[in-house]
């Protein structure tokens, strides 16, 4: 409780909920920016290579749920540009033209992602199949390079470096160094391998529930199959990145790493804690498994691990317990998506066949949501365990944040928007699954003018350009 | 003092990318308003649909504009953005809400299929488009008028309704439906719809009347409001000022006549609204907020200029021939929503009758499999004991 009281005594908290869950909001949609494409890339590969159907309608498909979802991701990201300057002005005031030189590199890349995306979704018809391909491209591309590149905005907080401070104003910068601070490797790599991950499983979840509810044809098969291999084959390398992570934070962020381990006092032979809560200093209902945590930092339990202890209880993260148990979650997830992909892994490996059970597909089907509990978990950690610095041990949040009046407001507004929004984001995706499901194939689309015009509209008004000709019916619904 | 030459290098960035934006994303908001003025369902039908099409594939890539200065101004001129950004706190939130809500209700609206589900988004998608320039315009006019302070400390609400700043904001709304029934009429014209040309004509034309009015009205409001940018504007910016007004005219002239070039159309257009932007940009020099914080004083350390150099040129590089092949391709009529997929859904015979997995590739034999196996688990063992061993040895 003297945490929660200490945080709420604190002013920016209006403002560091605001910042938090539009970082919450559109991380998810960034995953999908950032990753989409590359899975519906991998099905049109397929499709137009072996000339299979099935995949080709995957790709088309995904494509029509990524244009929604990259547009609302789209938005997010600028509801974020925007409160960089609305919530930190004493942040971007001090040090804009360090951290601002990221941001604007990661702005190429969104010019390139916002432009392609216009080609590769609504392109499908006109192009050239191969054409059509490479236009997706620079989205998987720029996709990759801009997630980098805003990464290192927040490494550069997390690890300043590459600027002159003189009088309290920066009088020289360094571009290079800041973009290349010494965390930027680490949280680009994890946080590239996590967008993979949230994507794949995501998608692949979705399918995984068609497959148990006995749509076993190939659409379903590959519709799974493609996003989990991506993610499957992520899922390892971000449990052997998270390792090397924890250790570089350990030395680099001695405080956060204490406060995600629970390390009260400097120590050695710090034991490794499951779960608990930290009251005074005390972890109350957790497991511990002695001297682990030592071992995990330098491969040995006398490794001396540093302890909150090591600085003035003003400059400690606040809610440990918060930042503890959401690494724990973090950590337990991704090694639960790591066993699910080898177990796919070593069937495959050994049959060369999908392992479609029942005991497979619901955890999977529950995979994608796993993952992005576990990616928010992630952002937890990093952001919470860096209070109560913004740029860590150069500014503190309270000088950085707004003096204006009216944030709790927008953070009210920024909430039920962003309710509304995320029950429309999932919302569309099942609308137009279900359609695609239970409607005809003749009428899928015939209908695309806004406001639903009356039929005939088209001989009326005389359009160059009359919606295609209903080919003869179909059949009827499919029956699924 | 007078400012680094990479600073003015940076202001005139600035100052294109900010044209670039209120051209193409002007266009689009413009689209949006048209869109709200396009009357019930059944009438508004035919605008709305070419709207659509004129918008849909292009404006997420003219939104990027907006981020771009806002990147570009935090990078250059930190302390004036923090300045801006505290000061002008509530319109420019209302303006980011307009962003939010057009962005979404655009996208949804596109899946939506049910009417009222269509006009709930596409009523958020053509509202928002009217909030987001007129406090964008806000802004503007509360940083000409120079009541912007440079180290605020609080909201500043008379900054941004002064009768200057509330003008400019009409005056955004106005210039943003011009220049997009502008580049409807040449839309309208390509696809040979006489009846959306005519149409789209008529608004162009009252749109541009009313924009020239309001235009006049702000600078006749200056002149008290902020004299020194008025005495640039009538001095130095007056050619400037002079060639967006003629061009203005010759627009109105040419839809009068109904000499309906598209090249020629849409240029002088883009050159009515460019000119104003950049007689605005030198009015103001050498200040960021007349007369309180100059372009020497606000401007960052050299190195990060240099770095917007190099990004800019980067974005030269690789972003032009990008929105250069968007552009054809979207003029071409290449870029069209989804057609529906009966046919690949035939092929693929999407049901539920499915025959068993294929095998697709040719499995190795089990021997190989097992003994690759063996020898990865024999190293990952061994990986582990090596690391054992070593963290004993310490």
């Amino acid at each position: 409780m003297g945490a929660v009281a200490h945080v709420l005594a604190v002013s920016p908290i209006p403002a560091r909920s605001q910042m938090g869950s539009s970082l919450g909001f559109h991380i998810i949609l960034a995953c999908l920016g950032i990753a989409f494409a590359a899975m519906t890339m991998i099905a049109e590969w397929i499709g137009i290579r072996r000339r299979d159907a099935a995949a080709m309608l995957l790709a088309r498909r995904w494509s029509k749920v990524m244009a929604v979802l990259v547009a609302v991701g789209a938005v997010s990201g600028t509801v974020m540009s925007y409160e960089m300057g609305l919530l930190w002005p004493g942040l971007m005031g001090r040090f804009g033209a360090a951290i601002g030189v990221p941001f604007s590199v990661e702005g190429i890349f969104f010019f390139l992602e916002a432009i392609f995306v216009g080609v590769y979704m609504y392109g499908w018809r006109r192009l050239p199949p191969w054409v059509h391909w490479w236009s997706g491209m620079p989205i998987v591309v720029g996709g990759i390079l801009g997630a980098v590149s805003v990464v290192a905005a927040n490494s550069w907080m997390n690890s300043p470096a590459g600027y002159t401070l003189k009088h309290g104003k920066i009088t020289s910068v360094d571009p290079v160094s800041v973009f290349f601070n010494a965390a930027t490797p680490y949280e680009a790599t994890h946080m590239v391998l996590a967008a993979y991950m949230v994507t794949g499983f995501l998608i692949a979840g979705v399918y995984a529930v068609g497959l148990l509810r006995g749509r076993r044809d190939r659409y379903h098969r590959l519709g799974f199959a493609i996003p989990f291999t991506v993610a499957g084959i992520a899922a390892p390398l971000q449990v052997m990145m998270g390792d090397v992570i924890a250790r570089f934070v350990a030395h680099n962020q001695p405080v956060k790493f204490a406060a995600m381990e629970y390390v009260s006092r400097t120590t050695r032979d710090a034991p490794e804690w499951l779960g608990g809560i930290l009251i005074n200093g005390h972890v109350y209902f957790g497991a511990s498994v002695p001297a682990f945590d030592s071992i995990l930092v330098g491969f040995s339990p006398h490794t001396q691990v540093i302890g909150l202890d090591s600085v003035p209880a003003t400059q400690r993260p606040p809610l440990d317990t918060l930042i503890h148990l959401a690494f724990n979650v973090m950590v337990g997830l991704g090694l639960f998506l790591f066993a699910l992909a080898a177990w796919q892994g070593w069937w495959w490996w050994f049959r060369r066949r999908l392992l479609l059970t029942a005991w497979f597909l619901v955890p999977s089907a529950v995979s994608g949501v796993a993952a992005v509990a576990a990616m928010e978990a992630g952002w937890v950690v990093t952001e919470v365990g860096r209070q109560p610095w913004v740029v860590y041990r150069v500014l503190l949040v309270r000088d950085a944040v707004t003096p204006a009046t009216g944030v709790p407001v927008t953070l009210g507004v920024i909430l039920a928007l962003y309710a509304v929004l995320t029950v429309v984001s999932i919302g569309i995706p099942m609308i137009m699954s279900r359609r695609w499901r239970r409607q005809p194939a003749a009428e899928e689309d015939a209908d695309r003018v806004p406001y639903g015009p009356s039929p005939g509209w088209a001989a009326r008004v005389g359009s160059p350009a009359p919606p295609a000709p209903l080919p003869a019916p179909t059949g009827g619904p499919e029956p699924q | 003092m007078n400012p680094r030459p990479e600073a003015i290098a940076v202001g005139v960035i600035m100052f294109v990318v900010i044209a670039a934006y209120a051209l193409f994303g002007g266009a689009d908001f413009g689209g949006g308003i048209w869109d709200l003025l396009a009357g019930r369902t059944e009438r508004g039908a035919t605008p709305r649909k070419l709207i659509d099409e004129s918008i849909t594939p292009v404006w997420e890539a003219n939104h990027v504009w907006l981020v771009f200065i806002l990147v570009l101004v935090w990078t250059s001129f930190p302390l004036a953005f923090a300045a801006v950004m505290t000061a002008l706190f509530v319109p420019l939130s209302l303006s980011l809400l307009g962003i939010v809500l057009r962005g979404a209700g655009f996208a949804f609206r596109h899946t939506a299929q049910r009417l009222e589900v269509q006009q709930l988004t596409g009523a958020s998608f053509a509202a928002a488009s009217l909030i987001t320039p007129f406090f964008m315009g806000t802004v503007i006019g509360a940083v000409v008028t120079g009541r912007v302070p440079t180290h605020p400390t609080g909201n500043v609400l008379a900054a941004w309704t002064s009768p200057t700043a509330i003008l400019t904001g009409f005056l955004f709304v106005a210039a943003c439906g011009y220049i997009s029934a502008v580049f409807l009429v040449v839309e309208a014209q390509q696809r040979g719809q006489q009846d959306l040309r005519r149409y789209f004509s008529l608004r162009a034309t009252a749109a541009g009347a009313l924009t020239g009015a309001l235009a006049a009205g702000t600078f006749a409001e200056l002149s008290g409001s902020a004299p020194r940018v008025f005495a640039r504007l009538t001095g130095i910016s007056l050619p400037l000022v002079a060639i967006s007004v003629a061009a203005g005219a010759a627009v109105l002239g040419m839809l009068w006549l109904r000499w309906y070039h598209a090249t020629l159309l849409r240029a002088t257009a883009a050159i009515a609204v460019a000119t104003v932007v950049w007689g605005w940009g030198l009015a103001q020099y050498p200040y960021l907020f007349p007369t309180s914080l100059s372009l020497a004083a606000a401007s960052a350390p050299t190195s990060s200029l240099d770095a917007e150099f190099v990004v800019t040129g980067l974005a030269v590089l690789l972003v032009a021939p990008g929105f250069g092949m968007l552009y054809y391709l979207h003029q071409r009529g290449l870029l069209t929503e989804a057609e529906s997929d009966s046919d690949l859904r035939q092929a693929a015979q999407v049901g539920p009758a499915a025959p068993d997995q294929p095998t697709t590739a040719a499995a190795a034999p089990m021997v190989t499999r097992t003994a690759t196996g063996l020898v990865l688990a024999m190293l990952t063992i061994r990986a582990i004991r090596e690391m054992l061993a070593r963290a004993r040895r310490r």
